[in-house]
Protein backbone atom coordinates (compact mmCIF):
# COMPACT_ATOMS: atom_id res chain seq x y z
CA UNK A 1 0.00 0.00 0.00
CA UNK A 2 2.86 2.29 -1.14
CA UNK A 3 1.47 3.30 -4.42
CA UNK A 4 2.50 7.09 -3.91
CA UNK A 5 6.14 5.91 -4.08
CA UNK A 6 5.84 3.21 -7.16
CA UNK A 7 3.30 1.54 -8.63
CA UNK A 8 3.84 -1.97 -10.35
CA UNK A 9 3.78 -1.94 -14.00
CA UNK A 10 0.20 -2.73 -15.50
CA UNK A 11 0.06 -5.96 -17.25
CA UNK A 12 -1.07 -4.18 -20.63
CA UNK A 13 2.16 -2.07 -20.36
CA UNK A 14 4.34 -5.19 -19.79
CA UNK A 15 2.32 -6.96 -22.64
CA UNK A 16 3.48 -3.61 -25.00
CA UNK A 17 6.78 -3.43 -23.61
CA UNK A 18 7.87 -7.02 -24.52
CA UNK A 19 6.49 -6.69 -27.59
CA UNK A 20 8.39 -3.45 -29.01
CA UNK A 21 11.37 -4.64 -27.45
CA UNK A 22 13.63 -4.99 -30.34
CA UNK A 23 12.16 -1.79 -31.30
CA UNK A 24 15.97 -0.48 -31.25
CA UNK A 25 16.29 1.86 -33.89
CA UNK A 26 17.26 6.03 -32.87
CA UNK A 27 14.17 7.98 -33.36
CA UNK A 28 16.50 10.75 -34.71
CA UNK A 29 17.95 8.75 -37.18
CA UNK A 30 16.35 9.11 -40.66
CA UNK A 31 16.40 5.54 -41.85
CA UNK A 32 13.76 2.54 -41.52
CA UNK A 33 14.78 1.57 -37.71
CA UNK A 34 14.73 4.82 -37.08
CA UNK A 35 11.65 6.09 -38.35
CA UNK A 36 9.39 3.09 -37.32
CA UNK A 37 10.99 4.16 -33.51
CA UNK A 38 10.01 7.39 -34.06
CA UNK A 39 6.32 6.58 -35.08
CA UNK A 40 5.75 4.92 -31.53
CA UNK A 41 7.42 7.93 -29.81
CA UNK A 42 5.24 10.26 -31.56
CA UNK A 43 2.28 7.83 -31.13
CA UNK A 44 2.84 7.71 -27.26
CA UNK A 45 3.06 11.95 -27.63
CA UNK A 46 0.26 11.97 -28.78
CA UNK A 47 -2.02 9.99 -26.32
CA UNK A 48 -0.54 11.34 -23.71
CA UNK A 49 -1.01 15.12 -24.64
CA UNK A 50 -4.49 13.83 -25.75
CA UNK A 51 -5.36 13.06 -22.62
CA UNK A 52 -4.47 16.28 -20.66
CA UNK A 53 -5.86 18.00 -23.04
CA UNK A 54 -2.60 19.79 -25.05
CA UNK A 55 -1.13 19.82 -28.28
CA UNK A 56 1.53 17.21 -29.19
CA UNK A 57 4.32 19.50 -29.53
CA UNK A 58 3.80 20.61 -26.29
CA UNK A 59 5.07 17.30 -24.65
CA UNK A 60 8.93 17.23 -23.82
CA UNK A 61 9.95 13.79 -22.82
CA UNK A 62 12.32 13.89 -19.51
CA UNK A 63 13.85 11.52 -17.32
CA UNK A 64 11.30 11.55 -15.09
CA UNK A 65 9.30 14.21 -12.81
CA UNK A 66 12.00 15.22 -10.98
CA UNK A 67 13.62 16.39 -13.68
CA UNK A 68 10.67 18.55 -15.35
CA UNK A 69 10.56 20.13 -11.97
CA UNK A 70 14.00 20.83 -11.73
CA UNK A 71 14.27 22.20 -15.40
CA UNK A 72 11.45 24.88 -14.83
CA UNK A 73 12.98 26.07 -11.87
CA UNK A 74 16.41 26.59 -13.67
CA UNK A 75 15.22 27.74 -16.26
CA UNK A 76 14.40 31.27 -14.50
CA UNK A 77 17.55 31.41 -12.49
CA UNK A 78 19.62 30.88 -15.64
CA UNK A 79 21.01 33.85 -15.47
CA UNK A 80 21.24 34.40 -19.54
CA UNK A 81 20.64 38.49 -20.18
CA UNK A 82 19.16 37.35 -23.27
CA UNK A 83 16.45 35.02 -21.91
CA UNK A 84 13.03 35.35 -22.07
CA UNK A 85 12.44 33.14 -19.67
CA UNK A 86 14.11 35.09 -16.72
CA UNK A 87 13.89 38.78 -17.47
CA UNK A 88 15.55 41.01 -15.36
CA UNK A 89 12.72 42.70 -14.01
CA UNK A 90 11.10 39.46 -12.39
CA UNK A 91 13.57 37.59 -9.94
CA UNK A 92 11.56 36.18 -7.55
CA UNK A 93 9.53 32.81 -7.52
CA UNK A 94 7.19 31.80 -5.40
CA UNK A 95 6.12 28.07 -4.45
CA UNK A 96 4.79 26.05 -1.34
CA UNK A 97 6.07 24.93 1.78
CA UNK A 98 4.59 21.24 1.18
CA UNK A 99 6.54 20.76 -2.57
CA UNK A 100 8.30 17.57 -3.56
CA UNK A 101 12.28 17.69 -2.86
CA UNK A 102 12.83 18.12 -6.45
CA UNK A 103 11.33 21.41 -6.22
CA UNK A 104 12.31 22.88 -2.87
CA UNK A 105 15.84 21.55 -3.04
CA UNK A 106 16.01 23.33 -6.44
CA UNK A 107 14.42 26.40 -5.25
CA UNK A 108 16.94 26.51 -2.20
CA UNK A 109 19.90 26.26 -4.48
CA UNK A 110 18.81 29.19 -7.05
CA UNK A 111 17.92 31.03 -3.91
CA UNK A 112 21.38 31.16 -3.73
CA UNK A 113 21.79 33.16 -7.32
CA UNK A 114 19.91 35.99 -7.81
CA UNK A 115 16.77 34.82 -7.66
CA UNK A 116 14.71 35.25 -4.08
CA UNK A 117 12.01 32.36 -3.31
CA UNK A 118 8.75 32.97 -0.90
CA UNK A 119 7.21 30.39 0.39
CA UNK A 120 3.26 30.02 0.49
CA UNK A 121 2.04 28.83 3.73
CA UNK A 122 -0.98 25.89 4.18
CA UNK A 123 -3.58 25.54 6.46
CA UNK A 124 -4.13 22.32 8.32
CA UNK A 125 -5.70 20.38 5.49
CA UNK A 126 -2.63 21.43 3.34
CA UNK A 127 -4.32 23.61 1.11
CA UNK A 128 -2.57 27.07 -0.19
CA UNK A 129 -2.67 30.03 1.75
CA UNK A 130 -4.50 31.94 -1.43
CA UNK A 131 -4.72 34.88 0.85
CA UNK A 132 -1.07 34.94 1.44
CA UNK A 133 0.06 34.48 -2.00
CA UNK A 134 -2.80 37.54 -3.36
CA UNK A 135 -0.03 39.21 -1.03
CA UNK A 136 3.24 38.26 -2.01
CA UNK A 137 2.65 37.90 -5.34
CA UNK A 138 4.02 41.32 -7.61
CA UNK A 139 5.11 41.93 -11.13
CA UNK A 140 8.35 41.07 -9.80
CA UNK A 141 7.57 37.40 -9.68
CA UNK A 142 8.60 35.23 -12.92
CA UNK A 143 7.10 31.80 -11.48
CA UNK A 144 4.60 30.54 -9.40
CA UNK A 145 4.91 26.30 -8.85
CA UNK A 146 2.45 24.76 -6.51
CA UNK A 147 2.13 21.25 -6.49
CA UNK A 148 -1.52 19.72 -7.62
CA UNK A 149 -1.50 16.98 -5.75
CA UNK A 150 0.53 16.32 -2.32
CA UNK A 151 2.58 13.30 -2.03
CA UNK A 152 2.39 12.87 1.30
CA UNK A 153 -1.28 14.12 2.57
CA UNK A 154 -2.85 13.50 -1.17
CA UNK A 155 -4.28 16.97 -0.35
CA UNK A 156 -5.31 18.30 -4.08
CA UNK A 157 -4.67 22.27 -4.60
CA UNK A 158 -6.94 24.72 -6.54
CA UNK A 159 -4.72 25.12 -9.67
CA UNK A 160 -7.03 27.17 -11.82
CA UNK A 161 -7.72 29.65 -9.08
CA UNK A 162 -3.81 29.71 -8.40
CA UNK A 163 -3.34 29.94 -12.50
CA UNK A 164 -5.75 32.75 -12.24
CA UNK A 165 -4.35 34.99 -9.88
CA UNK A 166 -0.63 34.25 -10.95
CA UNK A 167 -1.27 35.76 -14.82
CA UNK A 168 -3.15 38.65 -13.59
CA UNK A 169 0.54 39.45 -12.82
CA UNK A 170 2.00 38.02 -16.01
CA UNK A 171 3.71 35.23 -14.05
CA UNK A 172 4.09 31.95 -15.80
CA UNK A 173 2.71 28.96 -13.78
CA UNK A 174 3.99 25.49 -13.21
CA UNK A 175 2.21 22.47 -11.02
CA UNK A 176 3.60 19.19 -10.59
CA UNK A 177 1.03 16.99 -11.42
CA UNK A 178 3.35 13.53 -10.99
CA UNK A 179 0.76 12.56 -8.47
CA UNK A 180 -2.45 13.97 -9.86
CA UNK A 181 -1.98 13.00 -12.73
CA UNK A 182 -3.91 9.51 -13.87
CA UNK A 183 -5.58 9.66 -10.40
CA UNK A 184 -7.99 12.88 -10.77
CA UNK A 185 -8.92 14.87 -14.35
CA UNK A 186 -5.98 16.48 -15.29
CA UNK A 187 -6.46 19.32 -18.04
CA UNK A 188 -4.49 21.83 -19.14
CA UNK A 189 -6.29 23.82 -21.17
CA UNK A 190 -8.99 24.11 -18.11
CA UNK A 191 -6.28 24.63 -15.40
CA UNK A 192 -4.85 27.61 -17.88
CA UNK A 193 -1.24 25.93 -17.06
CA UNK A 194 1.94 26.92 -18.87
CA UNK A 195 3.88 24.42 -17.10
CA UNK A 196 3.17 20.82 -15.90
CA UNK A 197 5.50 17.89 -14.62
CA UNK A 198 4.63 14.19 -15.20
CA UNK A 199 5.99 10.65 -14.51
CA UNK A 200 5.63 7.56 -15.65
CA UNK A 201 6.40 5.26 -12.71
CA UNK A 202 3.07 6.52 -10.88
CA UNK A 203 0.76 5.92 -13.50
CA UNK A 204 1.91 1.76 -13.80
CA UNK A 205 4.54 2.77 -16.37
CA UNK A 206 7.82 2.70 -16.23
CA UNK A 207 10.73 3.98 -14.40
CA UNK A 208 13.43 6.66 -15.67
CA UNK A 209 10.74 8.38 -18.17
CA UNK A 210 8.60 11.83 -17.46
CA UNK A 211 7.31 14.39 -19.60
CA UNK A 212 7.21 17.51 -19.15
CA UNK A 213 4.33 20.32 -20.59
CA UNK A 214 4.85 23.60 -22.13
CA UNK A 215 1.86 25.66 -23.41
CA UNK A 216 3.02 26.91 -26.80
CA UNK A 217 4.62 30.11 -27.06
CA UNK A 218 5.76 30.00 -23.35
CA UNK A 219 9.29 30.83 -23.16
CA UNK A 220 11.61 28.16 -21.88
CA UNK A 221 15.78 27.64 -22.00
CA UNK A 222 17.37 24.37 -22.54
CA UNK A 223 18.34 22.12 -19.09
CA UNK A 224 19.71 19.41 -20.81
CA UNK A 225 22.47 20.73 -23.61
CA UNK A 226 23.34 18.51 -26.88
CA UNK A 227 21.23 17.39 -29.42
CA UNK A 228 18.40 18.81 -31.18
CA UNK A 229 16.26 16.12 -30.13
CA UNK A 230 12.70 17.53 -28.69
CA UNK A 231 12.71 20.21 -30.77
CA UNK A 232 15.75 21.33 -29.41
CA UNK A 233 14.19 21.64 -25.70
CA UNK A 234 15.64 18.12 -24.35
CA UNK A 235 18.74 16.57 -25.44
CA UNK A 236 19.06 13.14 -24.75
CA UNK A 237 18.81 10.03 -27.20
CA UNK A 238 15.08 9.09 -26.34
CA UNK A 239 14.05 6.50 -24.15
CA UNK A 240 12.32 4.57 -26.96
CA UNK A 241 10.76 1.86 -24.68
CA UNK A 242 10.42 4.46 -21.36
CA UNK A 243 8.13 6.54 -23.80
CA UNK A 244 6.31 3.62 -25.55
CA UNK A 245 5.39 2.42 -21.72
CA UNK A 246 4.31 5.29 -20.87
CA UNK A 247 2.00 6.13 -23.40
CA UNK A 248 0.25 2.61 -22.77
CA UNK A 249 -0.14 4.00 -19.60
CA UNK A 250 -1.54 6.81 -20.13
CA UNK A 251 -3.51 5.24 -22.61
CA UNK A 252 -4.83 2.75 -20.05
CA UNK A 253 -5.75 5.88 -17.10
CA UNK A 254 -7.46 7.25 -19.81
CA UNK A 255 -9.70 4.01 -20.14
CA UNK A 256 -9.81 2.72 -16.29
CA UNK A 257 -9.31 6.05 -14.17
CA UNK A 258 -12.77 6.68 -13.52
CA UNK A 259 -13.64 3.12 -12.02
CA UNK A 260 -10.20 2.83 -11.04
CA UNK A 261 -10.79 6.33 -8.79
CA UNK A 262 -14.31 5.05 -7.28
CA UNK A 263 -12.93 1.44 -6.01
CA UNK A 264 -9.95 2.72 -4.91
CA UNK A 265 -11.51 5.48 -2.59
CA UNK A 266 -13.91 2.87 -1.34
CA UNK A 267 -11.36 1.25 0.21
CA UNK A 268 -9.74 3.97 1.49
CA UNK A 269 -12.70 4.41 3.19
CA UNK A 270 -12.59 1.33 4.48
CA UNK A 271 -9.59 1.46 5.47
CA UNK A 272 -9.65 5.04 7.42
CA UNK A 273 -13.03 3.82 9.13
CA UNK A 274 -11.11 0.37 9.82
CA UNK A 275 -8.63 1.80 12.08
CA UNK A 276 -9.97 4.72 13.57
CA UNK A 277 -12.68 2.26 14.87
CA UNK A 278 -9.92 -0.30 15.79
CA UNK A 279 -7.05 2.16 17.12
CA UNK A 280 -7.85 5.00 19.69
CA UNK A 281 -5.69 8.24 19.62
CA UNK A 282 -5.34 8.16 15.43
CA UNK A 283 -5.53 11.00 13.54
CA UNK A 284 -6.10 11.16 10.11
CA UNK A 285 -3.71 13.93 8.06
CA UNK A 286 -4.52 15.70 5.08
CA UNK A 287 -7.98 17.32 3.56
CA UNK A 288 -11.55 14.85 4.27
CA UNK A 289 -12.95 16.18 0.73
CA UNK A 290 -10.04 17.01 -1.76
CA UNK A 291 -7.82 14.35 -1.05
CA UNK A 292 -6.40 12.15 -3.52
CA UNK A 293 -8.63 9.19 -3.73
CA UNK A 294 -5.84 6.54 -2.49
CA UNK A 295 -4.34 8.32 0.13
CA UNK A 296 -4.35 8.01 3.62
CA UNK A 297 -1.96 9.92 6.07
CA UNK A 298 -2.98 8.70 9.74
CA UNK A 299 -0.64 10.05 12.73
CA UNK A 300 -0.99 7.36 15.57
CA UNK A 301 -0.28 9.56 19.03
CA UNK A 302 2.78 7.30 21.31
CA UNK A 303 3.67 5.23 17.94
CA UNK A 304 7.30 6.20 15.98
CA UNK A 305 6.35 5.55 12.54
CA UNK A 306 9.85 3.77 10.96
CA UNK A 307 8.76 1.54 14.06
CA UNK A 308 4.98 0.99 12.69
CA UNK A 309 6.71 0.93 9.18
CA UNK A 310 8.89 -2.11 10.02
CA UNK A 311 6.81 -4.42 12.19
CA UNK A 312 3.81 -4.01 8.68
CA UNK A 313 6.94 -5.09 6.33
CA UNK A 314 7.10 -7.82 8.82
CA UNK A 315 3.70 -8.77 7.98
CA UNK A 316 4.08 -8.24 4.35
CA UNK A 317 1.93 -4.82 4.37
CA UNK A 318 4.17 -1.41 2.42
CA UNK A 319 3.57 1.96 3.25
CA UNK A 320 5.41 5.26 4.26
CA UNK A 321 6.37 7.19 7.39
CA UNK A 322 7.13 10.97 7.83
CA UNK A 323 9.20 10.45 11.37
CA UNK A 324 12.46 12.14 10.62
CA UNK A 325 13.85 8.60 12.09
CA UNK A 326 12.85 7.02 8.53
CA UNK A 327 14.95 9.93 6.47
CA UNK A 328 18.08 9.78 8.56
CA UNK A 329 17.64 13.71 9.42
CA UNK A 330 16.32 14.95 12.35
CA UNK A 331 13.29 16.37 11.32
CA UNK A 332 10.18 15.08 10.48
CA UNK A 333 8.13 15.42 7.13
CA UNK A 334 7.98 19.06 6.12
CA UNK A 335 4.42 18.61 4.78
CA UNK A 336 2.95 17.69 8.16
CA UNK A 337 4.62 20.09 10.06
CA UNK A 338 3.61 22.83 7.35
CA UNK A 339 0.08 21.87 8.34
CA UNK A 340 1.06 22.80 11.50
CA UNK A 341 1.53 19.47 13.24
CA UNK A 342 3.78 19.14 16.56
CA UNK A 343 6.66 16.93 15.95
CA UNK A 344 5.41 14.65 17.43
CA UNK A 345 2.56 13.80 16.09
CA UNK A 346 4.40 13.91 12.46
CA UNK A 347 6.89 11.60 13.89
CA UNK A 348 3.65 8.83 14.18
CA UNK A 349 2.84 9.41 10.88
CA UNK A 350 1.93 6.36 8.34
CA UNK A 351 1.20 7.04 4.93
CA UNK A 352 -1.21 4.54 3.06
CA UNK A 353 -1.58 4.95 -0.39
CA UNK A 354 -4.18 2.41 -2.16
CA UNK A 355 -3.22 1.36 -5.81
CA UNK A 356 -5.26 -0.58 -8.57
CA UNK A 357 -3.69 -3.94 -7.65
CA UNK A 358 -5.55 -3.72 -3.66
CA UNK A 359 -8.64 -5.28 -2.72
CA UNK A 360 -11.08 -5.50 0.01
CA UNK A 361 -8.67 -8.65 1.53
CA UNK A 362 -6.12 -6.43 1.31
CA UNK A 363 -7.40 -3.61 3.80
CA UNK A 364 -8.87 -6.55 5.59
CA UNK A 365 -5.37 -8.14 6.36
CA UNK A 366 -3.97 -4.34 7.20
CA UNK A 367 -7.02 -3.71 9.68
CA UNK A 368 -6.44 -7.08 11.26
CA UNK A 369 -2.46 -6.87 11.50
CA UNK A 370 -2.03 -2.94 12.26
CA UNK A 371 -4.00 -2.91 15.69
CA UNK A 372 -1.73 -5.50 18.03
CA UNK A 373 1.32 -3.67 16.16
CA UNK A 374 0.64 0.10 17.45
CA UNK A 375 -0.89 -1.82 20.64
CA UNK A 376 2.63 -3.18 21.13
CA UNK A 377 4.63 -0.30 20.37
CA UNK A 378 2.49 1.99 22.39
CA UNK A 379 3.19 -0.66 25.09
CA UNK A 380 6.96 -0.18 25.07
CA UNK A 381 6.70 3.69 24.45
CA UNK A 382 7.90 6.09 27.12
CA UNK A 383 5.09 8.72 26.17
CA UNK A 384 1.62 6.76 25.32
CA UNK A 385 -0.93 7.24 27.33
CA UNK A 386 -4.33 5.49 26.72
CA UNK A 387 -7.02 8.16 26.11
CA UNK A 388 -4.63 10.80 25.12
CA UNK A 389 -1.49 12.28 24.81
CA UNK A 390 0.53 12.88 27.64
CA UNK B 1 20.27 -1.84 6.23
CA UNK B 2 19.89 -3.32 9.71
CA UNK B 3 22.05 -6.35 11.36
CA UNK B 4 20.23 -9.50 12.09
CA UNK B 5 20.99 -8.61 15.61
CA UNK B 6 18.91 -5.29 15.36
CA UNK B 7 16.38 -7.16 13.60
CA UNK B 8 16.12 -10.02 16.35
CA UNK B 9 15.68 -7.17 19.01
CA UNK B 10 13.34 -5.09 17.18
CA UNK B 11 10.85 -8.19 16.69
CA UNK B 12 11.14 -9.69 19.75
CA UNK B 13 12.29 -6.59 22.28
CA UNK B 14 13.91 -7.94 25.75
CA UNK B 15 12.67 -7.03 29.47
CA UNK B 16 10.36 -3.97 28.37
CA UNK B 17 9.62 -2.27 31.60
CA UNK B 18 5.59 -3.31 31.51
CA UNK B 19 4.22 -2.57 34.91
CA UNK B 20 6.47 0.03 36.24
CA UNK B 21 4.64 0.21 39.83
CA UNK B 22 5.37 -3.76 40.36
CA UNK B 23 9.01 -3.46 39.06
CA UNK B 24 9.55 -1.44 41.82
CA UNK B 25 12.87 0.06 40.22
CA UNK B 26 15.95 1.28 42.44
CA UNK B 27 16.82 3.86 40.15
CA UNK B 28 15.56 4.79 36.54
CA UNK B 29 16.37 7.73 33.99
CA UNK B 30 14.56 9.73 31.27
CA UNK B 31 16.77 11.31 28.66
CA UNK B 32 15.64 12.35 24.70
CA UNK B 33 13.13 14.27 23.15
CA UNK B 34 10.03 13.32 21.48
CA UNK B 35 10.35 16.06 19.03
CA UNK B 36 13.52 14.74 17.83
CA UNK B 37 11.82 11.32 17.52
CA UNK B 38 12.88 9.23 20.49
CA UNK B 39 12.92 8.95 23.93
CA UNK B 40 14.35 6.21 26.20
CA UNK B 41 13.83 5.13 29.97
CA UNK B 42 16.10 2.52 31.99
CA UNK B 43 15.05 1.10 35.39
CA UNK B 44 17.53 -0.70 37.30
CA UNK B 45 16.94 -3.45 40.36
CA UNK B 46 20.48 -3.20 41.84
CA UNK B 47 21.81 -6.01 44.81
CA UNK B 48 25.12 -5.87 46.31
CA UNK B 49 26.75 -3.97 44.12
CA UNK B 50 25.22 -5.42 40.89
CA UNK B 51 22.27 -4.91 38.66
CA UNK B 52 20.41 -8.16 38.82
CA UNK B 53 17.64 -6.76 36.62
CA UNK B 54 16.75 -3.87 33.72
CA UNK B 55 13.48 -2.91 32.47
CA UNK B 56 13.25 -0.48 29.92
CA UNK B 57 11.08 1.71 27.44
CA UNK B 58 11.50 3.50 23.87
CA UNK B 59 9.53 5.60 21.90
CA UNK B 60 11.48 5.80 18.74
CA UNK B 61 12.98 3.47 15.77
CA UNK B 62 14.10 0.16 15.26
CA UNK B 63 17.57 1.50 16.07
CA UNK B 64 16.76 2.77 19.42
CA UNK B 65 14.20 -0.07 20.56
CA UNK B 66 17.00 -2.87 19.32
CA UNK B 67 19.48 -0.88 21.57
CA UNK B 68 17.61 -0.14 24.85
CA UNK B 69 16.59 -3.82 24.35
CA UNK B 70 20.71 -4.85 23.91
CA UNK B 71 21.69 -3.04 26.48
CA UNK B 72 19.19 -4.02 29.19
CA UNK B 73 20.76 -7.98 28.28
CA UNK B 74 24.18 -6.52 28.45
CA UNK B 75 24.20 -5.11 32.11
CA UNK B 76 22.47 -7.70 33.74
CA UNK B 77 24.62 -8.82 36.31
CA UNK B 78 27.69 -6.32 35.98
CA UNK B 79 28.77 -3.95 38.87
CA UNK B 80 27.43 -0.71 38.87
CA UNK B 81 30.13 0.87 38.48
CA UNK B 82 31.31 -1.43 35.11
CA UNK B 83 27.57 -0.72 33.56
CA UNK B 84 28.51 3.11 34.51
CA UNK B 85 31.18 3.39 31.84
CA UNK B 86 29.55 1.31 29.04
CA UNK B 87 29.80 3.17 25.48
CA UNK B 88 27.67 3.83 22.35
CA UNK B 89 30.49 1.67 20.65
CA UNK B 90 30.14 -1.26 23.24
CA UNK B 91 26.17 -1.57 22.27
CA UNK B 92 26.41 -0.87 18.75
CA UNK B 93 29.39 -3.63 18.47
CA UNK B 94 26.74 -6.19 20.22
CA UNK B 95 24.24 -5.11 17.59
CA UNK B 96 26.77 -5.77 15.30
CA UNK B 97 26.53 -2.17 13.28
CA UNK B 98 23.73 0.48 13.06
CA UNK B 99 23.89 2.41 10.27
CA UNK B 100 25.72 6.18 10.09
CA UNK B 101 22.50 8.14 10.71
CA UNK B 102 21.45 5.61 13.75
CA UNK B 103 24.07 5.90 15.58
CA UNK B 104 22.83 8.65 17.90
CA UNK B 105 20.10 5.77 19.31
CA UNK B 106 22.80 4.24 20.89
CA UNK B 107 24.12 6.87 22.50
CA UNK B 108 20.44 7.74 24.22
CA UNK B 109 20.69 4.37 25.56
CA UNK B 110 24.16 4.54 27.54
CA UNK B 111 22.70 8.06 28.29
CA UNK B 112 19.45 6.56 30.22
CA UNK B 113 21.30 4.08 32.12
CA UNK B 114 23.41 6.41 33.72
CA UNK B 115 21.19 8.58 34.52
CA UNK B 116 19.51 5.88 36.04
CA UNK B 117 22.27 4.55 37.67
CA UNK B 118 22.77 7.88 39.25
CA UNK B 119 19.37 7.91 40.26
CA UNK B 120 20.34 5.06 42.42
CA UNK B 121 23.26 6.70 43.60
CA UNK B 122 21.10 9.68 44.68
CA UNK B 123 18.17 7.67 46.50
CA UNK B 124 21.05 5.33 48.30
CA UNK B 125 23.30 8.29 49.62
CA UNK B 126 25.91 7.83 47.49
CA UNK B 127 26.17 11.22 45.84
CA UNK B 128 29.53 10.72 45.89
CA UNK B 129 29.76 8.25 43.29
CA UNK B 130 27.92 10.52 40.62
CA UNK B 131 30.29 11.48 37.87
CA UNK B 132 30.15 13.77 36.19
CA UNK B 133 30.30 13.51 32.94
CA UNK B 134 34.13 13.60 31.35
CA UNK B 135 34.64 17.06 30.10
CA UNK B 136 36.87 16.93 26.04
CA UNK B 137 38.33 20.26 24.96
CA UNK B 138 36.49 20.24 21.76
CA UNK B 139 38.19 23.45 20.06
CA UNK B 140 41.99 24.16 20.78
CA UNK B 141 41.81 27.56 19.95
CA UNK B 142 39.54 29.07 22.34
CA UNK B 143 39.63 26.31 24.80
CA UNK B 144 35.63 25.40 24.11
CA UNK B 145 34.66 21.70 25.55
CA UNK B 146 31.99 19.18 24.82
CA UNK B 147 30.58 20.50 27.92
CA UNK B 148 30.39 24.09 27.03
CA UNK B 149 28.08 22.97 23.53
CA UNK B 150 25.69 20.88 25.63
CA UNK B 151 25.46 23.91 27.84
CA UNK B 152 25.37 25.86 24.97
CA UNK B 153 22.46 24.42 23.81
CA UNK B 154 20.72 23.52 27.08
CA UNK B 155 20.15 27.58 26.78
CA UNK B 156 18.67 27.92 23.46
CA UNK B 157 21.25 27.50 20.64
CA UNK B 158 20.26 26.23 17.60
CA UNK B 159 22.71 26.04 15.26
CA UNK B 160 26.27 26.53 14.65
CA UNK B 161 26.25 30.37 13.37
CA UNK B 162 25.03 30.69 17.72
CA UNK B 163 26.74 28.19 18.83
CA UNK B 164 29.78 30.22 17.41
CA UNK B 165 28.16 33.20 19.13
CA UNK B 166 28.12 32.04 22.24
CA UNK B 167 31.34 30.09 22.42
CA UNK B 168 33.39 31.36 20.26
CA UNK B 169 33.90 27.84 19.01
CA UNK B 170 36.04 27.14 15.49
CA UNK B 171 36.60 30.99 14.91
CA UNK B 172 40.22 30.77 15.23
CA UNK B 173 41.69 28.32 12.86
CA UNK B 174 38.39 26.05 12.51
CA UNK B 175 39.86 22.99 12.48
CA UNK B 176 37.14 21.49 14.78
CA UNK B 177 34.37 22.63 12.70
CA UNK B 178 33.65 19.30 11.77
CA UNK B 179 33.58 17.43 15.57
CA UNK B 180 32.20 20.41 16.80
CA UNK B 181 28.87 20.29 14.48
CA UNK B 182 28.99 16.20 15.56
CA UNK B 183 28.53 17.44 18.45
CA UNK B 184 26.02 20.18 18.28
CA UNK B 185 23.88 18.03 16.19
CA UNK B 186 23.72 15.25 19.11
CA UNK B 187 23.34 17.83 21.64
CA UNK B 188 20.21 19.25 19.90
CA UNK B 189 19.08 15.58 19.37
CA UNK B 190 18.96 15.34 23.54
CA UNK B 191 17.51 18.73 24.43
CA UNK B 192 16.49 20.95 21.24
CA UNK B 193 13.11 21.92 20.83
Amino acid sequence: MDNNATTPIHPEVKKELIEKMDLYGNPSSMHEFGRTARKEVERARELISGFIGAESDEVVFTGGGSESNNTVLKYVSCGDPACTMCPASRREIITSSIEHPSVLNTAEVISKGAIAVRYIGVDKYGKLNIEELKERISEKTALVSIMMANNEIGTIQNIKKISQIAHRYGCLVHTDAVQALGKIPVNVQELDIDFMSFSGHKIYGPKGIGALYIKKGSPFCVFIHGGHQEAGRRAGTLNTLGIIGFGKAVELAGREMDEDARRIYRLRKKLETGILERIPDALVNGHPDDCLPGTLNISFMGAEGESILLYLDLEGIAVSTGSACATGSLDPSHVLIATGLGAETAHGSIRFSIGRDNSDQDVEYVLDKLPPIIERIRKMSTVYVAGGKK
Amino acid sequence: MYSEEVKDHFVNPRNILEDEASFNADGTGTVGNITCGDQMLMAIKVKDNKITDCRWKTYGCASAIASTSMLSEMVKGMDVEEAYEIKPEDITKRLNGLPEHKIHCSVLGDKALRAAINDYYQRNGMTDRIKEEKETIVCQCMTVTDKDIEKAVKSGVKNFDELQQTTKIGTSCGQCKDSAMELLHEYLHLYGN
